[in-house]
């Protein structure tokens, strides 16, 4: 449904913001209406977040014109857009970790007085929590640092959509299932279609496609800070989106091009059992293999890639590992980068062995090093002697992956390496796995993402904490990655 | 339907993992306090009485003061290195000023609260670390406390010398003013409204900036309550001592900051106790010379005994947050 004049929610005209040489936005027009969801791609770098906080108000643009519900707003910002209605998910979580959920709903309301404060703030983040997420298992006395991060992401979630003083016209969710589990980004975006046929508007921004496609009216794609397309969702398909966004038509995965059946007689790498495995169910991996690791997030997946990189170097019982190994973090920012460190640095630092000249590290091999990779996995960056900061999330994780390939590791172990990584940045790091398990090299992949599954030769499905299937890549389906992870009768998962 | 309990197992699972870790983290400022006042009954058990513990608690009392001072201001991700001397300075109003012309004495002060006030906007204003302005600071209180009294002496005025000679029934007059001390400072920080956006603004500012609020009011607000109870400390400090010396404060500094992490918080990330913190200062407070005393351990040798004694609670703390760090 198309919206007219009168029920604008927001129109911004001609855009534009510079960061430094950096045209972040060049001149954006947007224009959502009441009751109407708009998908918004782009890869990262394309300007969407910046954008977004434009209509958050957390971000003057340096020219543009700024209109909420049909009033101009020439000195918009960020109180002024909470009172309109105007609220935003942010990608970076802007939860207070010391604090706990009811705490942190307060702080939305500065609205909510009196000395019952905190037990309104506890009943209204409460309330909402159970709408959208049923089964939550979040209380509101939870302090957000002691919640695993799908959790924090639901509260942050629950907050944006609480309702006080000031009624709630549009949210922007900027990837909000980056963090969740299939079920919970299920239950996320059905609450969306709802709240949006109730009226409220809505900006979405994902780089699962599919997402875009299936839950919004009109799609906008952006490119290097403009508007390269827009139009209805029923207008465009994957492919049309894909190629809009400016990457070559990749194929959909590289699977088809690998083959198929592993040779039997290539060596084991791994040997591993998780602790709370109580049957003699291993998870075994030789040479060239892509080892998926599936299931709901947190429930063991990640703890057993730490307890085999552990193991490398002090075996246990239960886990076997032959060779050396190298861990890519998904959480870049707590446990992947070193954010002081230059991006040379940071690539270098699992080989420093190699690079070392007497007592010191040789600098110049160590930028030696960097550069063959940055052009090898084209890092976009004018100077690997730059800060890591400098690089966009993307980038910053394909100087993740260098820092894992460029070392001895012939195993290599990723925990949801892709999150938050945009699809042109996604294909080429598939390439990248495929081509190195032709040298040898072993994956275990522990992802959220179907899609990425069928990358894998084979798949444990783990459910708190142990495997409970095992699946070749001939019998993976979705359903019976879903079936084994919640373990419900089969006629139940179509519901 | 079989999602719901399998939510609930998870939950309960993590529960048991977690709690009673963080319980023991919680109830550690607690136990070492008990450890030592065990330590000290065993030693001397005529200290455990109602005297005992005046006499060894009177001076934990500014102790404690000055700790939630440094709360305040670790609340803000900040680190004051000023709080010794600025305690040192008051005393010297107090024993000089405060006492001969009350009203110049006390504006003294309401003005040295407001210079608190002042830096924690020139940090906020100019994004300077604060622990450069506090330790420059330092050495503005110390050399003004020297110029009021360049010799030790003075005299705490007579109603301060009452009050913090007080003797209410049943209950230690230190031992009250401890509770009544955390009491304020908990219901002030931790129940109020207001104290947790002071406590958000340490916790992440980006996020109650984004939210509307303003972190130079924050700042501010916190670097004023670490005057006021800079100023209560240097009072209720030469009330008991009656007398003052331009370095009476010098060892606070560290003290203070030692009982907020001793009491469970953090240097960075807004997480405090107040409760916590004035524990942290009681417990620094008794181990610092009553328990080394009745161990007979030489007075030479009692400042080294103690930095072991704060080494020993301190890594026991660090073990503990560290385990909590790997279950999560």
């Amino acid at each position: 449904m198309l919206p007219d004049k009168a029920a604008e929610i927001i129109a911004l005209g001609q855009i534009a913001k510079r960061f430094g040489a950096v045209r972040a936005l060049n001149g954006v027009d947007l224009l959502v209406g009441a009751g109407e969801c708009v998908g918004l791609v782009g890869h990262n770098g394309a300007g969407k977040s910046t954008l977004m906080h434009v209509v958050a108000g957390t971000l003057k643009p340096d020219s543009g014109d700024i209109a909420i519900a049909g009033m101009p707003q020439p000195d918009y910002h960020v109180t002024m857009a909470h009172k309109l209605g105007i609220r935003c998910v942010f990608q970076e979580l802007s939860l207070c970790p010391n604090l706990s959920v009811a705490e942190n709903a307060y702080i939305y309301h500065a609205e909510i007085k009196g000395v019952r404060w905190h037990q309104r703030a506890s009943d209204l983040i409460q309330a909402k929590l159970d709408e959208i997420f049923p089964g939550h298992g979040i209380g509101p006395a939870d302090v957000i640092r002691d919640l695993p991060i799908s959790k924090r992401q639901m509260v942050e979630v629950a907050r944006a959509f609480t309702v006080t003083a000031y009624p709630l016209r549009l949210v922007v969710l900027d990837e909000p299932t980056s963090s969740l589990d299939s079920r919970t980004a299920g239950q996320l975006l059905s609450f969306v279609r709802r709240i949006v046929a109730g009226g409220t508007s809505c900006i979405l921004i994902s780089h699962l496609l599919n997402e875009i496609l299936d839950h919004c009216h009109r799609v906008m794609v952006m490119r290097d800070g403009r508007v390269v397309a827009a139009g209805a969702a029923a207008a465009f398909d994957r492919d049309r989106l894909i190629d809009a966004m400016g990457t070559v038509a990749a194929p959909h995965q590289m699977a088809s091009r690998r083959t198929a059946v592993r040779e039997a007689a290539a060596p084991l790498r791994i040997r591993a059992r998780p602790a709370r495995q109580q049957d003699g169910t291993e998870l075994e991996a030789h040479d060239g293999e892509i080892i998926g690791l599936a299931g709901l997030s947190g429930h063991g997946q990640a703890q057993l890639l730490i307890d085999i990189y552990r193991a490398s170097s002090k075996p246990t019982d239960r886990i076997e590992v032959k060779g050396p190994v190298a861990i890519i973090a998904g959480d870049r920012q707590s446990e992947g980068i070193f954010p002081m460190w230059s991006i040379a640095e940071n690539i270098a630092i699992r080989s420093i062995a190699t690079l070392r000249n007497g007592m010191f590290i040789s600098p110049s091999r160590e930028a030696g090093l960097a550069r063959q990779w940055q052009e090898r996995i084209g890092i976009r960056t004018p100077d690997v002697a730059n800060n890591i900061l400098s690089l966009s999330g993307g980038n910053q994780q394909k100087a993740l992956f260098a820092r894992a390939l460029a070392s001895d590791a012939g195993i290599i172990l990723m925990d949801d390496p892709t999150r938050g990584v945009d699809v042109a940045t996604k294909f080429e790091i598939y390439e990248l796995i495929e081509a190195e398990t032709r040298r040898g090299r072993t994956f275990l992949w522990y992802t959220t993402e179907m899609e990425e599954l069928g990358n894998c030769d084979r798949i444990y499905v783990f459910r708190n904490g142990r495997i409970v299937a095992e699946l070749n890549r001939d019998e993976l389906t979705e359903e019976a990655v879903i079936q084994s992870s919640f373990h419900v009768e089969p006629w139940l998962t179509s519901a | 339907m079989a999602d719901l309990s399998l939510e609930g197992k998870s939950r309960r699972l993590v529960l048991t993992g977690q709690a009673p870790r963080r319980l023991l983290r919680s109830l550690l400022p607690a136990l070492s306090l008990v450890l030592i006042l065990i330590g000290i009954a065993w030693l001397n058990p005529r200290a455990m009485s109602y005297f005992g513990f005046t006499l060894m608690l009177n001076l934990a009392i500014p102790i404690a003061l000055a700790t939630i001072a440094q709360m305040f201001v670790m609340t803000g991700n900040d680190l004051d290195l000023s709080i010794g001397t600025f305690v040192g300075f008051v005393g010297c109003v107090t024993a000089t000023w405060l006492r001969e012309a009350p009203l110049i004495g006390a504006l003294m002060l309401i003005g040295s609260v407001g210079v608190y006030a002042a830096l924690g906007a020139l940090i906020y204003l100019r994004s300077l670390p604060s622990i450069v302005v506090t330790l420059g600071m330092s050495f503005v209180w110390q050399g003004l406390a020297i110029l009021l009294l360049p010799k030790p002496g003075g005299a705490a005025p007579e109603w301060l010398q009452q009050l913090m000679g007080l003797k209410p029934p049943w209950i230690p007059f230190p031992i009250l003013a401890a509770i009544v001390i955390a009491a304020v400072a908990h219901v002030g920080l931790m129940r109020t409204s207001y104290g947790t956006i002071l406590r958000g603004s340490g916790g992440n500012p980006l996020a109650m900036s984004r939210a509307g609020w303003s972190l130079f009011k924050t700042k501010v607000t916190l670097f004023t309550l670490a005057g006021m109870f800079g100023v209560a400390s240097g009072l209720a400090l030469i009330g008991t001592t009656t007398s003052a010396d331009a370095n009476i404060g010098n060892g606070y500094t560290l003290l203070s900051i030692a009982g907020v992490i001793l009491g469970g918080g953090e240097f960075v990330g807004g997480r405090v106790s107040p409760v916590g913190a004035v524990l942290g200062a009681l417990t620094l407070a008794l181990a610092a010379s009553p328990l080394l005393t009745f161990m007979r351990i030489p007075p030479d040798w009692q400042v080294g005994a103690n930095g072991a004694i704060l080494i020993i609670v301190l890594a026991a703390r660090a073990l503990l947050s560290r385990q909590e760090a790997l279950t999560q």
